[in-house]
């Protein structure tokens, strides 16, 4: 698993790549937490996840709860066929915002 | 039963019951899907519910000790069988739940996505020693 984060038009990117499972999901619960803490919107890209289990779902909702208790945005984009089908799974894909592709997350919400 | 005496073995394997083994799991099991010409759904789903229940096996079962899996996979009769042994201490079945998706919290989900994505799913005692079978039944095509 690759967790990257990087700034673009004012908005905080995490971008998660690869398998994330019980072996690399704490690792990306804390850079999720840790985005979140930092203040200002935040978009997760899942473009490139090839593979998320029940404690990748985990640290998703986990950290758009705390995103939601203080106020700011957390979004999902670019959600990869992999990522999707497991969020559906868990009756997710209409609880958080989601978005076709960056573009259009950076454009969107508010 | 049907298919009983038709199942040909498409995976066999011992595992040690750590997280770090998960990922080496579900790559063996992908390719035997593969090679055995499991479609992508079904070898998605499969692959999804191995990783789960291996993981319940880990944080429950050997509460994060040391201990084996030992993961059995058959295809026969338009079904894949999937059993995974433990030798951990014996587990009650009515304690395995999935817990009600209507409130929004981490954790929790992965016997939801066992219990989604196979048609069948039973807990039993180990036949001989100490441990738990988790037999999982999910259909597919032809082979």
């Amino acid at each position: 698993m690759r967790c990257e984060v990087r700034q673009r038009e004012g908005v905080r990117v995490v971008e998660l790549s690869g398998e994330v499972d019980l072996e690399s999901s704490p690792a990306a619960r804390q850079v999720l937490l840790d985005a979140v803490a930092a203040g200002g919107p935040l978009l997760v890209d899942l473009s490139g996840v090839d593979y998320i289990d029940s404690s990748g779902i985990a640290s998703l909702v986990e950290a758009f709860q705390a995103a939601r208790s203080r106020g700011t945005r957390f979004g999902l984009v670019a959600v990869s066929p992999a990522a999707m089908r497991v969020l559906r799974l868990a009756r997710l894909d209409r609880v958080f915002e989601i978005h076709e592709d960056l573009e259009e997350g950076l454009g969107g919400g508010g | 039963m049907s298919g009983e005496g038709e199942r040909s073995q498409i995976l066999a394997g011992r595992f040690e019951a750590r997280p770090d083994q998960l990922r080496r799991i579900r790559h063996a099991l992908a390719r035997a899907l593969e090679e055995a010409g499991v479609d992508a759904e079904g070898a998605a789903d499969t692959v999804l519910a191995v990783d789960e229940a291996c993981q319940n096996v880990i944080r429950h079962g050997y509460r994060n000790g040391s201990g084996a899996i030992v993961l059995c996979v058959e295809r026969g009769g338009g079904e894949l069988v999937i059993e995974i042994r433990d030798f951990a201490a014996p587990v009650d079945p009515a304690r395995i739940r999935p817990r009600p998706l209507d409130e929004l919290r981490p954790g929790g989900l992965g016997t939801h996505f066992i219990r989604s994505v196979m048609d069948r799913v039973e807990y039993r005692p180990a036949s001989a020693g100490r441990g738990n079978v988790l037999r999982m039944v999910r259909r597919i095509g032809p082979a």
